[in-house]
C-alpha cells in the first residue's frame, strides 16, 4: 500500500515554497475574478510547462552537484530541428530533435566526467557553441511549421486538460519516482552529498553524472519541440535566458547548488510560483517587468531566510 | 610539456593569429588590429572588474543587466540634465547596485552565484520599469562632448581602447602591488586562513563588487556614447561573454589566482577569433562554436597538467 | 593501580585473525612507520596507543587500504593481502570507522548503511522492503535509538557513528578499527558504543581501538600496543599492566627538553581571562599569562582549548566573561581588532587556518602585517624581502627561494612561516595552538628553543598542546582542561606526569594544584 508518507519518502514536512505558492494563489484569487477559472489554471500549467520540463532535469543535475547552462540553447536547437526537418517526415523531425538534446547532454556529461572540467565552464561553453550550431543550421532564419498537425498539437486538449499540461504533469510524476525510488536516483543524491564517500562505496560517479546530463538534455529538447508546436514556428534565438529561469525555479524549490539535496516536488513548487506570479500580475495588469524584480527579490529573500534558519551556532567560528 | 601547458593559451593564440594571417592579408594590418581591440574594449573593461571578483573567490553574473541599466540611465539622463550630471548619477547608482551585491555576498555571506543571478533578473526588471519598455537615445548626437568616450580619439588612439588600457593597468597594479590586492588574493585563496590572519574578509568581498560595478559604469559610458542610444536589454548575455574571456585567459573560477593580464589576453583572443573568422568569410556565429571548443580545451589542458594525467580516474 | 585496571580482561588465547608484519611507510621527507608489527585475535579488543604523530592513524590507513605500505605484509585469516583501496579492504572484511565521517547527510540511515549497494528490483528500482529488513536486522544488533528512515544529518554525532558501525556490519566484518570513537561522544553515549564493541567481540570480530583516554582503554581492551615516533615499542596484556607503564612506553624517557632554559623573569599580567564561557563549547575558563611567561594549556583534542584561543582572538563570540589585555577589557569582535591590538594566534590547522597554500613563502610571511611593508598602500618589494630574509635566517627555514609556494614545503618549514608571519606583527601576546603537531623532530626542538627565547625577550606566550613533553619542557605554569573546563593548574617545574594525565582524562577531577 502506498501511504502518503511512503509516497514522499518520509518527508511530509511542507516545503516553504509551497506555502508561498498557496499564499500567492489565494492572493490572486481575491485580486482577479478570472484567476480561479479552469481555463486560467490550465493556462498557467501550459505556460510553465516549458521551464517546468527543463527544471525537472536540472533538479537531477543540480542534486548531483553539477549545473547545466546550455539548456536554453539545446531547447533552441531542438525546436529548429523539429520544425526544419518536417519536410522529410514528422516522426523523423521529432526524433532527431529529441536525439539532438540527448546527444548534447551526453557530450556535456562525458566531458565533465572524463576531463574533470567544472560543469559550469563546460556548459557555459556549450551554451555559446550550441547557439552557434543553431545559427549555422538555420542560416539565421526562423522556420515556420507547414504541417498543421504539429501546430495543432500544441493547442490540443485531452478532455478538459491541455495536452501540454498533461505531458508536464506526467513527466513530473515520472521524474519524482526516478529520483526517489530508483538506484540511479538515490545514487544521484549520494554523489552530490558526499562524492568521496560515494567513490569509496563503489558508486560509479561519472556514469550517474552523464545519465543526468542526458536526462536534462532530453527534457530541454522536449520543451523545445513542445514550444515550437505551441508557436508553430522556431526562431534561432528561441530559449535565450531560459537557463536563468530554470535555475531560479529549481533554487526556489529548495535544491541546493552544492548538491546532495533537493526534490522534484520542490521544483514543481518553484515552477508554479514563477508561473502564478507571471500570470496573476498579468491579470492585474501589472507590467511584466515587475515580475523580474519581484522574482529577484524572492530569490534573495529565500537565501537570507535559509541562512537565518541554518545560522551557524556558537560552535562555529565567525569568519 | 610544462611550458606548453603553462603558456598553452598563448600558443593557441599565436597559431590562430598565424592561420588567420595566412587566409587574410588584412588581418595583421594595424587598422584591423585597432578595430579588434576597440570592439573588445567593452567586454574587456567589464572583465577587468569581474576578474577581481573571481580572484576574491566569488562570481558576478549581474554585470550584463547592470550594463543595460547604466547605459539606459546615462543616455536617458543626458538630454534631461546634461552630460556631466548624467554621468555622475549613473556612476553613483551603478556603484549602489554594486554595494547591494557586496552587502549580500560580503556581509550576509550569501552564495554569489544565486545572488547575482537574482540581481540579473531584478536589475533587468528595473531597467524595463524605468524605460517603460522603450528604447532611449540622445537627440543631438553631433553637438555633445559625451561622444568623446565612445567615438573620440586621444593621440591617435580610440578612447575606448585607452580607457580599457588605463583600467587594466590600474587594476593590475592595485592587485599586484598593494596590500589591498594581496588581501583579495588571500581571501579568494583560503578565506579561513585570511580571517585567521586578521584580514577583514567581509569588507574585502564587499569591495570587489564595488570595483566590478565601477568597471561596468565605465563600460556603459563607452557603450552609451558609441551608440548614442540604448536598447533596454543591450547588456544581455555580456556576463557570459565576459566569463568566457576570463576563463580563456586562464583565471581559475575557484578564486585566489589569476591576473588582469590573463583576462586581457583572453578577451583579446575572443576578439581576434571573431574578427579572424569574419575576415576568412565565415559568418559571425562560427566564433561561438570555436570559443566552445577552445574554452574547454584550455581548462582541460590546465587541469591535465596539474594532475599529470589527461583523464580522470573515477568511473 | 586504580579501580578500572582491576576489571580489565584476561587476554584471549587464539591465533590472530590479522597480522601486520614489518610495516614501513615513508612519506616524502618522513618515515611515518618503521618496521611496525601488530596483530589482532578474534574476539579481542586490542588498543593502540601513542602520542599525536606517533603513526597510529597511518598504520590504520595502511590496514584499511587508504595507504599502501612501502615494506611489510598484511596477513588476514592466514592469507597475505595487498589492499589497493578501501573498498577492496572492506570486501575482505577490514573496516575503518573514521574520525571524520563519510556519511551522506541528506540521506536516510538505511541508504547510508547500504551506500553503493542498495538492493534492487526490476527497472533499477530500489527494493525498499529488503533494504528496510536488512537495515532493521543491523539496527537490532546495534540497539540504538533511531529508525531506518531517519535522515542522517539530523542525528547526533554518536548516532552518526552508530550508522558508520552499521555500515561496517553490513559487510560481515572480521576486523573493525575504531579511531578515537569517543572523541565527540558525551558520557552517557559511550556505554552504547561499549555494548556494540562487546557484542562484536562475542561474534568473534577482532577490534582495534585507538584512544587517548586511559580509563576507556583499561575498561575495554584485552591487550595494549604502543607506538612512538613511528616505531613499535611493545605489546602488553591489559590485566598485567598499569597506567604508569603505558605512559612510560608512550613518552619514553627521552624528554630531551631542557627545563633549565625556561624563562624565569616575569612582568605584569599581559592576558587575563575572566570566567570566559561560550555556551556548549567551554565554560567558566579563567587564567592569566604574565609578560615573559610561558603558560601551557594541556588537554585532549576536543577539550575546548583551541576554542578558548579562538575566543580570545575574536573569532568566537563569548556568552559571558571578559578578555583583559594589558589592563584593558578588550573582548575583540573580530580577528582584525585582535591583531591590531597585539594578539597573535598560530592556529591549530596549518593548512586550513594558517597558510594560503597557493601563495609563495614571502607573501604568506607578510600577510598579517601588510601595512608595515607598505608606503601609501603600495607594498615595497625591498621591505617585503627584508622581512622575509630576517625570519628566513632567524628560523633557518629551508626553501629554495621565497618564490616557492608554501604548499610544497614540509610541515616544519610551513609552521616556521606561520610563526614568522606572527612575529613580524610584533605582538604582545603570542598564542601557539599545537605548534609542533606533525612536524619532524629537528624543527620541533628549533621551535621550542625559539618559543623560550621569545618569552625571555618579554613576550607573553600561551602554548596549547596535547603532547606532554612539550608542555612540561616549555611551560612555567600548566593549565589542564577537560571537557570544556579548567580542571587544574600546575607549577610547570614541579608536577608529576600522573597528575597531569589524570587532570586531562577526567579521572583526576578532584586533582589539586600540586
Amino acid at each position: 500500500m502506498m501511504s502518503i508518507k511512503g509516497f514522499f519518502r518520509g518527508k511530509t514536512v511542507i516545503q516553504p515554497i509551497w506555502v508561498f505558492v498557496i499564499a500567492i494563489f489565494i492572493f490572486f484569487s481575491f485580486m482577479s475574478e478570472y484567476f480561479l477559472s479552469w481555463g486560467n489554471i490550465t493556462n498557467i500549467l501550459v505556460q510553465t510547462s516549458t521551464i517546468g520540463l527543463i527544471a525537472l532535469g536540472m533538479t537531477l543535475v543540480m542534486i548531483n552537484g553539477n549545473i547545466d547552462l546550455s539548456v536554453g540553447a539545446t531547447l533552441g536547437l531542438a525546436a529548429s530541428l523539429a520544425v526544419g526537418l518536417q519536410e522529410f517526415s514528422m516522426t523523423f523531425a521529432i526524433l532527431a530533435a529529441l536525439g539532438s538534446g540527448m546527444l548534447l547532454g551526453a557530450l556535456n556529461g562525458l566531458i565533465v566526467w572524463k576531463t574533470g572540467v567544472n560543469a559550469f565552464i563546460v556548459t557555459l561553453g556549450a551554451m555559446l557553441g550550441v547557439r552557434g550550431l543553431i545559427f549555422l543550421y538555420t542560416g539565421e532564419q526562423s522556420f515556420y511549421a507547414m504541417n498543421f498537425a504539429f501546430s495543432d498539437f500544441g493547442m490540443s486538449t485531452v478532455g478538459p486538460m491541455p495536452t501540454l499540461a498533461i505531458i508536464f504533469l506526467v513527466c513530473t510524476l515520472i521524474m519524482h519516482l526516478v529520483l526517489t525510488r530508483t538506484g540511479h536516483g538515490r545514487n544521484t543524491f549520494a554523489v552530490g552529498g558526499n562524492p568521496e564517500a560515494s567513490i569509496d562505496a563503489g558508486i560509479r560517479l561519472g556514469r550517474h553524472m552523464m545519465i543526468n546530463f542526458i536526462i536534462v538534455g532530453f527534457f530541454a529538447a522536449l520543451a523545445g519541440v513542445l514550444l515550437a508546436s505551441q508557436m508553430g514556428a522556431a526562431t534561432p534565438n528561441l530559449g535565450r535566458d531560459y537557463e536563468l529561469w530554470v535555475i531560479t525555479a529549481v533554487v526556489l524549490g529548495g535544491t541546493k547548488l552544492t548538491g546532495g539535496y533537493g526534490s522534484i516536488v520542490g521544483t514543481l513548487g518553484g515552477v508554479l510560483a514563477i508561473g502564478i506570479l507571471r500570470n496573476g500580475m498579468n491579470l492585474m495588469q501589472v507590467p511584466a517587468f515587475y515580475v523580474l524584480v519581484i522574482l529577484g527579490a524572492i530569490l534573495i529573500s529565500v537565501l537570507i531566510i535559509d541562512k537565518k534558519l541554518n545560522a551557524p551556532s556558537a560552535k562555529e567560528v565567525r569568519i | 610539456m610544462s611550458f606548453l601547458s603553462a603558456q598553452g593559451i598563448l600558443i593557441f593564440f599565436l597559431i590562430g593569429m598565424f592561420v588567420f594571417s595566412l587566409f587574410s592579408e588584412q588581418f595583421l594590418s594595424q587598422s584591423n588590429m585597432m578595430t579588434v581591440v576597440r570592439q573588445a574594449s567593452i567586454i574587456g573593461i567589464i572583465a577587468v572588474g569581474v576578474t577581481v571578483v573571481i580572484i576574491g573567490g566569488n562570481l558576478d553574473l549581474s554585470v550584463g543587466s547592470m550594463l543595460s541599466f547604466s547605459t539606459v540611465l546615462v543616455v536617458d539622463l543626458h538630454d534631461k540634465i546634461g552630460p556631466t550630471n548624467a554621468i555622475l548619477i549613473m556612476f553613483a547608482l551603478t556603484l549602489m547596485i554594486g554595494a547591494v551585491n557586496g552587502v549580500l555576498i560580503g556581509f550576509l555571506r550569501l552564495n554569489s552565484l544565486i545572488v547575482t543571478l537574482a540581481m540579473l533578473s531584478a536589475i533587468q526588471g528595473f531597467v524595463l520599469i524605468y524605460s517603460g519598455g522603450q528604447n532611449v537615445d540622445i537627440a543631438n548626437q553631433e553637438g555633445t562632448w559625451f561622444a568623446f568616450f565612445g567615438r573620440g580619439y586621444l593621440g591617435g588612439i580610440a578612447v575606448p581602447i585607452l580607457l580599457f588600457a588605463v583600467l587594466a593597468i590600474l587594476v593590475q597594479v592595485v592587485m599586484s602591488y598593494t596590500g589591498y590586492g594581496r588581501r583579495i588574493f588571500a581571501v579568494g585563496g583560503n578565506p579561513m586562513a585570511a580571517v585567521y590572519s586578521g584580514i577583514r574578509k567581509n569588507w574585502c568581498v564587499f569591495s570587489t563588487y564595488l570595483i566590478s560595478a565601477f568597471c561596468v559604469a565605465c563600460a556603459a559610458l563607452v557603450l552609451g556614447s558609441r551608440v548614442m542610444g540604448s536598447q533596454n536589454n543591450v547588456g544581455q548575455g555580456y556576463e557570459l561573454l565576459v566569463l568566457a574571456g576570463i576563463i580563456l585567459g586562464g583565471t581559475s573560477l575557484l578564486g585566489g589566482a589569476g591576473s588582469i593580464w590573463k583576462t586581457v589576453v583572453g578577451v583579446l583572443i575572443l576578439g581576434f577569433i571573431q574578427n579572424g573568422l569574419l575576415l576568412m568569410g565565415y559568418p559571425y556565429y562560427i566564433q561561438w562554436i570555436v570559443t566552445w571548443v577552445i574554452i574547454i580545451l584550455a581548462v582541460w589542458l590546465d587541469l591535465a597538467n596539474k594532475r599529470k594525467r589527461l583523464l580522470t580516474t573515477h568511473s | 593501580m586504580n579501580a578500572s585496571s582491576t576489571q580489565s580482561r584476561q587476554p584471549i588465547d587464539a591465533a590472530p585473525i590479522l597480522e601486520l608484519q614489518g610495516i614501513t611507510k615513508r612519506f616524502p621527507g618522513v618515515v611515518a612507520l618503521n618496521n611496525v608489527d601488530f596483530d589482532v585475535r578474534p574476539g579481542e579488543v586490542h588498543a593502540l596507543l601513542g602520542e599525536n604523530g606517533a603513526g597510529k592513524s597511518t598504520l590504520m590507513k595502511v590496514l584499511a587500504g587508504k595507504h599502501q605500505a612501502n615494506e611489510g605484509t598484511i596477513v588476514l585469516g592466514g592469507q597475505e593481502m595487498a589492499f589497493e583501496n578501501p573498498k577492496h579492504a572492506k570486501r575482505a572484511g577490514v573496516v575503518l570507522i573514521h574520525q571524520e565521517q563519510s556519511l551522506v547527510a541528506e540521506m536516510t540511515v538505511a541508504e547510508n548503511i547500504f551506500l553503493g549497494s542498495l538492493p534492487r528490483k526490476s527497472f533499477n528500482r530500489v527494493d525498499w522492503r529488503k533494504l528496510r529488513e536488512d537495515t532493521n536486522a543491523i539496527l537490532e544488533r546495534l540497539k540504538c535509538g533511531f529508525q531506518h528512515d531517519d535522515i542522517v544529518g539530523s542525528l547526533s554525532i554518536a548516532k552518526k557513528q552508530m550508522v558508520e558501525i552499521g555500515r561496517a556490519l553490513a559487510f560481515t566484518p572480521r576486523v573493525v578499527v575504531f579511531d578515537e570513537p569517543t572523541a565527540s561522544l558525551t558520557d552517557h553515549e559511550k556505554p552504547v558504543l561499549y555494548d556494540v564493541i562487546n557484542s562484536l567481540c562475542e561474534q568473534g570480530v577482532g577490534i582495534v581501538y585507538i584512544s587517548h583516554r586511559m580509563d576507556e582503554i583499561f575498561h575495554l581492551s584485552h591487550r595494549i600496543s604502543v607506538l612512538r615516533d613511528g616505531e613499535y615499542t611493545g605489546t602488553v596484556n591489559t590485566a598485567d599492566t598499569n597506567e604508569d607503564e603505558i605512559t612510560r612506553m608512550m613518552i619514553g624517557r627521552s624528554l630531551t627538553l631542557d627545563h633549565a632554559s625556561k624563562p624565569s623573569e616575569f612582568g605584569d599580567n599581559m592576558l587575563e581571562v575572566r570566567n570566559l564561557t561560550v555556551k556548549r563549547v567551554f565554560e567558566d575558563v579563567s587564567f592569566n599569562v604574565r609578560k615573559g611567561e610561558i603558560v601551557g594549556m594541556y588537554g585532549l583534542v576536543g577539550a575546548g582549548r583551541s576554542e578558548v584561543a579562538e575566543t580570545i582572538f575574536g573569532l568566537r563570540k563569548p556568552s559571558t566573561g571578559d578578555v583583559v589585555l594589558d589592563g584593558d577589557v578588550v573582548n575583540f569582535r573580530n580577528s582584525h581588532d585582535a591583531v591590531v591590538s597585539g594578539v597573535a594566534l598560530v592556529p591549530e590547522d596549518r593548512k586550513d587556518q594558517g597558510l594560503i597554500l597557493g601563495m609563495n613563502c614571502r607573501d604568506n610571511m607578510t600577510l598579517a602585517s601588510l601595512s608595515s611593508v607598505s608606503s601609501l598602500g603600495f607594498m615595497t618589494s625591498a621591505k617585503e624581502r627584508e622581512v622575509y630574509d630576517k625570519y628566513h635566517q632567524a628560523m633557518k627555514i629551508k626553501t629554495p627561494s621565497w618564490r616557492q609556494k608554501v604548499g610544497n614545503l614540509s610541515g616544519g618549514n610551513q609552521q616556521k612561516i606561520v610563526i614568522g608571519k606572527w612575529l613580524h606583527t610584533q605582538p604582545k601576546l603570542l598564542i601557539l595552538d599545537e605548534p609542533t603537531r606533525g612536524i619532524d623532530v629537528g624543527s620541533k626542538s628549533e621551535i621550542h628553543t625559539l618559543v623560550k627565547d621569545l618569552a625571555k625577550s618579554g613576550y607573553a606566550v600561551l602554548v596549547i598542546s596535547s603532547e606532554m613533553p612539550e608542555v612540561l619542557g616549555l611551560s612555567n605554569r600548566i593549565i589542564a582542561m577537560y571537557d570544556g573546563r579548567v580542571t587544574a593548574e600546575f607549577d610547570g617545574d614541579n608536577v608529576s606526569e600522573d597528575a597531569l594525565v589524570q587532570a586531562i582524562t577526567g579521572m583526576g577531577k578532584q586533582a589539586q594544584a600540586s
